[in-house]
């Protein structure tokens, strides 16, 4: 297996701690090189995953928690949000999800609005399981620096 | 981490100032700030998100379901000074074609 960091978080099926959880994924992308708005994407995409859980997981016990697992890579970064608030194996998890499809019913997750949507848009790969809790998959790739030492000039958009 | 909510309600104009970030925690309060301006009938209710430098789509929703709200009461809804992290969403998700958003002068820098 290739080899990864790993880093668990752990925290209270509140809205509260939706804030807690964007400021911990924007440390480790920044400490992996991730570019401003690439950092920003993966802000909201953590966010919206955070937000459906903690508005659909918990309907009927308080008590719930929000497991959030960052797989850092070397070219990449893997978050997990997931809902069951028990500790998860990476490898097994991956072993379980399957790719996200346009027509799978996951009520509480549609419910969301724009939120999946967003996800999708933002993240590079999005993966969703929902045999034990909703466990949310999602993959940023880093991006490569685009201009080679040999390139004698910069191209900027307007 | 938290949403600053400045309403100065004037003769059917309404400016709201947002500071701060617009998410799962902050976006009910904003709701229940927003909401009422857009039940007055000829009501302009203009959002100033110069300050916001953060929102998802809970913000979002809220936007929508303001916009609703000024069909249903005869007001309007105007955002204004976007930055352009939060203008982007509003294009992703298509939601420029039905809000009306002033991104000629946008917010920060």
């Amino acid at each position: 297996m290739e080899p990864f960091d790993f880093i668990e978080i752990k925290v209270p099926a509140k809205s509260d701690y939706v804030g807690v959880v964007r400021l911990s994924t924007s440390g480790v992308a920044n400490r992996m090189g991730f570019n401003y708005e690439d950092i920003e994407d993966l802000k909201v995409a953590i966010s919206e995953a955070m937000t459906n859980a903690v508005t659909h997981a918990y309907d009927d016990a308080e008590d719930g928690e929000v497991t959030v697992g960052f797989g850092v890579y070397t070219d990449r970064l893997e978050v997990m949000v997931a809902d069951h608030g028990g500790s998860f194996d990476l490898g097994k998890v991956k072993a379980d999800i399957g790719p996200y499809e346009q027509s799978e019913p996951i009520e509480n997750l549609r419910e969301g609005g724009f939120g999946l949507f967003l996800i999708d848009a933002l993240m590079d790969k999005v993966e969703i399981t929902s045999d034990h809790g909703v466990i949310v998959l999602m993959t940023k790739f880093l991006q490569e620096n685009k201009v080679g030492l040999d390139d004698d000039q910069i191209s900027t958009t307007q | 981490m938290n949403l600053d909510i400045n309403v100065v309600d004037k003769e059917s104009v309404a400016v709201v100032a947002l500071a701060g970030e617009i998410d799962a925690f902050t976006a009910p309060k904003l709701k229940e700030a927003l909401l009422p301006l857009t039940k007055q009938a000829g009501n302009i209710v203009e959002v100033n998100l110069e300050n916001v430098s953060y929102m998802d789509s809970t913000g979002l929703g809220v936007f929508v379901s303001a916009l609703k709200s000024t069909k249903e009461n005869n007001s309007e809804l105007k955002l204004v000074q976007l930055q352009d992290r939060v203008l982007r969403l509003f294009e992703i998700t298509g939601l420029t074609d039905i809000i009306n958003i002033d991104s000629t002068v946008r917010g920060g820098s």
